[in-house]
């Protein structure tokens, strides 16, 4: 546990919350639902490096990197059923715009 | 053999796909049933040291990961018995065998991953297995493909990505603390005081995770469409496991093992908890269609269990489990009586139906006592949780949430009164002179499911004895 | 360290792209190289069988699902393409104002923070933390490969007409 470990986290989490806010914006802000998925994408890179940088900071990358693989994994899961539900939607409505899909109130 | 609570059900779906019989199709749906029958009956009358034990072939195997406490063995007999009730209702309310077969073999991955939710003891495990349960439900819910589900499905999959994000954030910061994921060593690393302000914001994060995925205001925002847009019997698997299982239980868990984060923490509890209790209940007042009022309920009951877990004593922790499990049976008996009333009339809006009493007694019936139990009128079972909740609350010296609370319940009387009215009692509404009851098999879940609520209450002791007081021991 | 800058300050660049693209197919593609960059930042910390697959399987495989998924879907709208690049530049041009300002606010909340890592690290064998100490996760995934066989089945089949 070196000062330059304390130093690469304090670098890393400015921008790791860069990251968040690029995404979360991105997805409050657009309106076609692909672009949705891509900001979905954004944040969940963000939450990646987080772990990964701090099993580096700990000394404990070798289960940081198992778990960073076990997130990738499912992370495709998720994305390849929602990429067939945005299928889906287009050719039930010919449209991926989300102001499609405002006709249930919340 | 804890381990068998996830194998098993596994096992179970590789086995029917790799037997290519057509008859297959028509008797997997039993398979199901007795399965979960198995897992009911396993719980509640093998003893947990039995079931603990790591001998045999295959203790050896993930003989360490899966722990079984007394929190987890309650939450596995909800588990089972909603399964029960979504697999018989599946099986009568399914019209294509192709449809039903993958239904049946989802469902039992699903029931898979949460009985993995309940038995890890490792938080890293634990999301690993949310994230099975929220991806079979995602295709659950869109198995018939109609616009209204494709669109709740998505809205879901949006917020509950998000909501898996802050987890996996709250992870990372665990893991900066404590260099493990297992709960142990982080609530090891938890009792140090140096850690507390790092404790307090992955405490904080992972509750905004969990409140998403359990539904709770404001983030309820998936849950009235995805509840009412999915066929029947995924309906009553959301509204009476999912949200529980991936919401409140890794709250329960977070709270139990960081020792609850303080004072701010549980003021956001008793917060949130409130606002969802009310919110909930004043919407279902104003809706027309008998699920998405069903599913505005379970957002203000889902507030009745955060507010009481927000007590942080332990007749609240006991409150809020006892009323789990109570909400499981009331609320997946209510969406069978809809299952019912739909199949038969072909509509769930309120202002097209009416009396239904007459023409469908069983379901009339069984509809009355959950109504009775849901807003908490003695000797049934909801009474019983939703006064240790008030209790709880009392004794804590919050006496508005408390308040809050007292005048929740009698709104939630009123609108279940108003259902009741417009659907079972009134005038026989046009076209409805040629309804029945609906078929055996899809009114048996719901009269099970009653009399569980009837024994529940007036054996009530006997049930806190044995099911809810040695949950207390958790604490610590 | 410099290094590990130069190579942060280009993800945001990069995640910028992808709000910033006119065109779905470059948003795609830009959503690519912040996957190659965060490759690139996992190599740097010491982590190459997690980088290895973040570029094989996000780099890779969702941009293909990514690619699909877009070329199934028509062009939203039908317009000329600059006038579309400037109603996006104009929408998302509180982005990057909100980024520098978050930036310039936690570098003056962060720099003075002290913070005490603990000093771990058991296990230093990867294959032996992934297959012995990761079991249940490693179950975990096979359930969700089968959920995820499940899913695409029945999105994407569509029923016999009988």
């Amino acid at each position: 546990m070196s000062a330059t470990n304390v130093e690469i986290l304090k670098i890393f989490i400015p921008f790791i919350i860069l990251l968040l806010i690029v995404g979360f914006y991105y997805i409050l802000a657009t309106r076609n639902l692909i672009r949705i998925l891509l900001g979905v994408e954004i944040i969940t890179k963000a939450a990646l490096l987080a772990i990964i940088v701090v099993g580096y900071v700990t000394n404990n990358i070798p289960l940081a990197q198992s778990l960073a693989i076990i997130m990738i994994i499912i992370e495709v899961f998720v994305v390849a059923v929602a990429a067939g539900i945005i299928i889906q939607i287009y050719k039930r409505t010919g449209s991926v715009d989300a102001r499609n899909i405002r006709n249930l109130r919340g | 053999m804890l381990a068998l609570f996830v194998l098993i059900p596994l096992a179970g779906v590789l086995i029917l796909n790799l037997l290519r019989f057509d008859f297959i199709k028509k008797i997997a749906c039993w398979f199901g049933v007795l399965l979960t029958l198995a897992q009911i009956g396993f719980v509640l009358f093998v003893p947990l040291d039995l079931m603990a034990s790591q001998s045999g072939f295959f203790g050896r195997y993930f003989a360490s990961n899966f722990t079984m406490d007394s929190l987890s063995k309650l939450m596995i007999l909800a588990i089972g018995i909603v399964v029960f009730a979504a697999i018989m209702i599946g099986q009568f309310t399914y019209s294509d065998d192709t449809k039903r077969f993958n239904f049946l073999n989802l469902i039992l991955l699903a029931l898979a991953g949460m009985n993995g939710i309940v038995m890890v003891s490792d938080i890293f495990s634990l999301y690993v297995f949310i994230e099975i349960v929220a991806v079979a439900s995602f295709v659950l819910i869109s198995t018939y493909k109609d616009k209204l589900a494709l669109e709740s499905t998505f809205k879901y999959i949006v917020l509950s990505i998000t909501a898996t994000v802050f987890i996996l954030l709250s992870i990372a910061i665990f893991m900066l603390i404590s260099g493990n994921t297992s709960f142990a060593s982080i609530g090891d690393a938890a009792k140090n005081p140096g850690n507390s302000t790092l404790v307090v914001i992955a405490v904080c994060l992972f509750i905004c995770g969990a409140f998403t995925k359990g539904g709770l205001v404001p983030f309820h925002g998936w849950l009235p469409d995805a509840h009412s847009s999915a066929p029947s019997s995924i309906s009553i698997l959301l509204s009476g496991v999912v949200i529980k299982v991936t919401g409140i239980y890794p709250l329960i868990r977070i709270m139990n093992i960081t020792g609850g984060g303080g004072e701010p923490v549980k003021n956001i509890l008793l917060f949130i908890g409130a606002l969802s209790i009310v919110v909930g209940a004043l919407a279902s007042l104003g809706q027309n269609d008998i699920k998405r009022m069903l599913a505005f309920s379970s957002v203000s009951q889902m507030g009745y269990i955060v507010i009481a877990i927000g007590t942080g004593s332990a007749l609240g922790l006991a409150g809020a489990v006892f009323h789990i499990l109570n909400h499981a049976i009331f609320k997946s008996q209510l969406f069978a009586n809809a299952a019912a009333v739909e199949k038969q009339t072909g509509t769930r809006e309120m202002d097209k139906l009416g009396g239904l009493a007459l023409k469908m007694p069983v379901t009339g019936g069984t509809s009355i006592v959950a109504m009775l139990s849901i807003s908490g009128i003695p000797p049934l079972a909801g009474f019983w949780s939703k006064l240790l909740i008030i209790v709880a609350l009392w004794q804590g010296a919050h006496y508005t949430y408390a308040f809050i609370a007292v005048v929740a319940s009698v709104i939630t009387l009123a609108y279940f009164l108003m259902l009741q009215r417009k659907v079972f009692f009134g005038k026989l509404a046009q076209g409805l002179e040629n309804v029945k009851e609906a078929k055996f098999g899809l009114v048996l879940p719901a009269l099970i499911l009653a009399l569980l609520t009837i024994l529940i209450g007036i054996f009530f002791p006997l049930v806190y004895n044995k099911l809810i007081l040695p949950i207390q021991s958790i604490l610590k | 360290m410099n290094l590990i800058l130069a190579m942060l300050v280009i993800l945001i660049v990069a995640a910028l792209m992808v709000v910033f693209s006119s065109r779905l197919l470059m948003g795609a593609i830009s959503l690519a190289v912040t996957s190659i960059m965060v490759t690139l930042l996992m190599f740097k910390l010491n982590s190459p069988f997690a980088a290895v697959f973040e570029l094989s399987i996000c780099a890779g495989l969702i941009t293909v699902i990514f690619i699909t998924t877009i070329s199934f879907v028509k062009p939203v709208a039908e317009e000329d393409l600059l006038e579309i690049r400037k109603r996006r530049i104009k929408k998302y041009m509180a982005l990057p104002v909100i980024l520098i300002i978050a930036g310039v606010v936690m570098s003056f909340v962060i720099k003075p923070m002290i913070l005490a890592l603990p000093a771990t690290g058991q296990e230093t064998n990867f294959a032996n933390v992934l297959w012995n100490l990761r079991q249940v996760d490693i179950l975990g995934q096979a359930i969700i490969l089968l959920v995820g066989v499940f899913g695409i089945v029945v999105l994407f089949k569509e029923g016999q007409k009988k």
